[in-house]
């Protein structure tokens, strides 16, 4: 590898790229298709660019500018923001193709600048090393997320928006108060700096408190959740793909950093009532999801129970160590990929047929086999079947609630995977009836039913990579040196 | 009690001011409203408590803190404005529908 590609600062590329790429959107309007897809792939290179860098020489600390912490901004890059950036590229990627093909002509021109602007927050909140540097990116992805969910601009989507505004804004603050205070105690906003310093106090316990509501608001974790059907469901398809996909993921990356290394010797109770709250989504997301009429409101309640497998894992990390962080970093990729295959799947659905109503599919199946294929496939990472990336992260997940003893929660999940099983088949079951008034349809472009069967295909692909995948996450070890229990 | 602790405390009780609002009214605007005042609360606890007990000169970093966020908050304003009018001229309605979704 030649010395200067080791040298280009990759990690400031993947942040200007999308940001620069935003900007031209605006100023070459005639161009702004080629414009988004270039941009969006020269920040898949770039991470691949910084994936080797991380593998040649570790962790990366670069401080932009010359200026280095405390006083300058740092970027921070180890091997579960690599994992991360990774999965944000590939599903950036996907999306971008199919929304190529998704929108019309004046709304690719709205689209497009705010999903790369989305897309650079994205990137930067990955790479933050300062917790105050996490809530700038922080309020740049939600802004530029909840614009992208209006922007069909009918009234349930406005609404949609709307209420996802005063929850990302309510959240950001509750984190941001969390901030000020541990800034107060420790003159600080540096991850590892305050990793060191912090000790179980009062006021550490409030900001511990402020910052994990904040983010369970942003990250819809039962019972905040309440925001999250309507704007998911309401937004076009490639939007609710990405807001599903990666920008949930985003506040629980946040929350995940904050409680491996800074809160990590606060509370078990805490944790304990984390994974209570996560058990409780799987099955109140589950139920509903089961109850729902619409398949984006289905795929929009099976987001909110998946999270909950996300958070089940903090009761069982405290005493099991690593392999529920392996378990949640794979659920997350591997949720990531699935669900936007899904959103992708229904936003076909509803081009092809108009509507999005289950009972109505009218034998789908032989109309669109590809999009009922990629329902399909990711349906079976969604259950946590083998082989796919789901059954490893589920997989591991029971097997340190059971050798743990913990029954309660390895009941919850199994119960949470046979009713994922039950809404996917509920899907799946009318795309081979008849539907009692045949309707019109439209044609889907070629290219978005081949976007969503790739993503879902890769969700399963990623179930034979698991080791690979491991050792990538364990560079800087993020989830503390622990061996490996197998 | 020392002048620092003080307006902090008016900071979190401004917070909380906002937070009861925006959970209790259902007007838009007014809900807009609580989040700008929830957020001067968090801005004046980071104000006050950057002059440390017992040091002569404030600590000038949750200034630039506050600077940002002011910068922030402006901009969460004028989008949430502009989603009210949207809301407005689409639905003729100044709340949000209920959360119970419609078929």
């Amino acid at each position: 590898m030649p010395a200067t590609f080791m040298d280009v600062p990759w990690s400031v590329l993947l942040i200007l790229l999308p940001l620069i790429g935003g900007v031209a959107c605006f100023l070459l309007p005639k161009l702004i298709k080629i414009l988004g897809v270039l941009s969006v792939s020269a920040s898949a290179l770039a991470v691949i660019g910084l994936a080797i860098q991380l593998q040649t020489h570790g962790v990366l600390r670069y401080p932009v500018g010359g200026w280095g912490a405390p006083l300058g901004i740092e970027l921070y890059a180890d091997g579960l923001s690599l994992l991360m950036l990774a999965m944000t590229a590939f599903v950036a990627l996907a999306v971008s193709v199919y929304s190529a093909g998704y929108f019309n002509d004046q709304q690719q021109h709205r689209f497009w600048p705010l999903w790369l602007f989305l897309l650079a927050a994205l990137n930067a909140l990955f790479l933050s090393a300062d917790i105050f540097n996490l809530y700038v990116t922080l309020e740049l992805m939600g802004l530029s997320a909840v614009a992208l969910a209006a922007l069909s601009g009918t009234s349930a989507a406005v609404g949609g928006a709307m209420r996802y505004l005063f929850a990302t804004l309510l959240g950001s603050l509750l984190y941001l108060l969390g901030v000020a205070l541990l800034y107060h105690s420790y003159a600080t906003v540096d991850i590892s700096i305050l990793s060191q310093q912090v000790t179980s106090t009062t006021i550490v316990w409030t900001a511990t408190g402020l910052i994990t509501a904040g983010l369970a608001l942003k990250t819809a974790l039962f019972p905040f959740h309440f925001w999250l059907p309507p704007a998911h469901s309401s937004a076009p398809a490639p939007v609710s793909a990405v807001l599903s996909a990666l920008v949930v993921k985003a506040s629980f990356y946040i929350l995940l950093r904050l409680w491996l290394e800074i809160f990590d010797q606060v509370s078990e109770t805490a944790e304990s009532l984390l994974g209570l709250l996560g058990a409780m989504a799987i099955l109140w997301g589950s139920i509903q999801a089961l109850r729902q009429t619409r398949v984006k409101l289905l795929v929009a309640y099976s987001t909110v129970a998946q999270i909950g497998y996300l958070f089940v894992a903090f009761p069982l990390a405290s005493t099991a160590g690593i392999n529920p962080w392996h378990a949640v970093a794979y659920l997350a990729l591997s949720h990531a990929l699935a669900k936007a295959a899904m959103f992708m799947a229904a936003g076909n659905l509803l081009r092809f047929g108009g509507h999005d109503r289950i009972a109505d599919l009218d034998r789908v199946v032989q109309r669109l086999p590809l999009t009922v294929a990629a329902f399909a496939l990711a349906g079976v990472s969604i259950m946590g079947l083998p082989p796919s990336g789901g059954f490893i992260g589920k997989w591991l997940l029971l097997q340190s609630a059971l050798s743990q003893g913990r029954w309660e929660l390895a009941i919850v999940m199994i119960i949470g995977g046979l009713l994922a099983a039950g809404y996917v088949f509920k899907v799946l079951g009318r795309a081979f009836t008849q539907a009692e008034l045949p309707h019109e349809a439209k044609t889907v472009p070629a290219s978005m039913e081949w976007t969503a069967l790739l993503l879902a295909s890769t969700a399963i692909v990623i179930g034979f990579t698991a080791t690979d995948i491991f050792t990538l996450i364990e560079i800087g070890m993020p989830f503390g040196n622990s061996e490996v229990t197998p | 009690m020392t002048v620092v602790n003080f307006y902090a405390l008016i900071g979190g009780g401004l917070f909380c001011l906002g937070l009861y609002t925006l959970i209790i009214q259902a007007h838009l605007l007014r809900k807009i409203m609580a989040l700008n005042i929830m957020g001067s609360g968090v801005f004046m606890i980071l104000v006050a408590l950057a002059k440390r007990i017992g040091g002569n000169t404030p600590d000038p970093v949750p200034h630039a803190m506050v600077i940002t966020g002011i910068v922030v908050a402006v901009s969460a304003t004028a989008l949430a404005l502009v989603l009210m009018l949207k809301l407005v001229a689409t639905s003729g309605r100044t709340e949000l529908p209920d959360t119970e979704l419609k078929e």
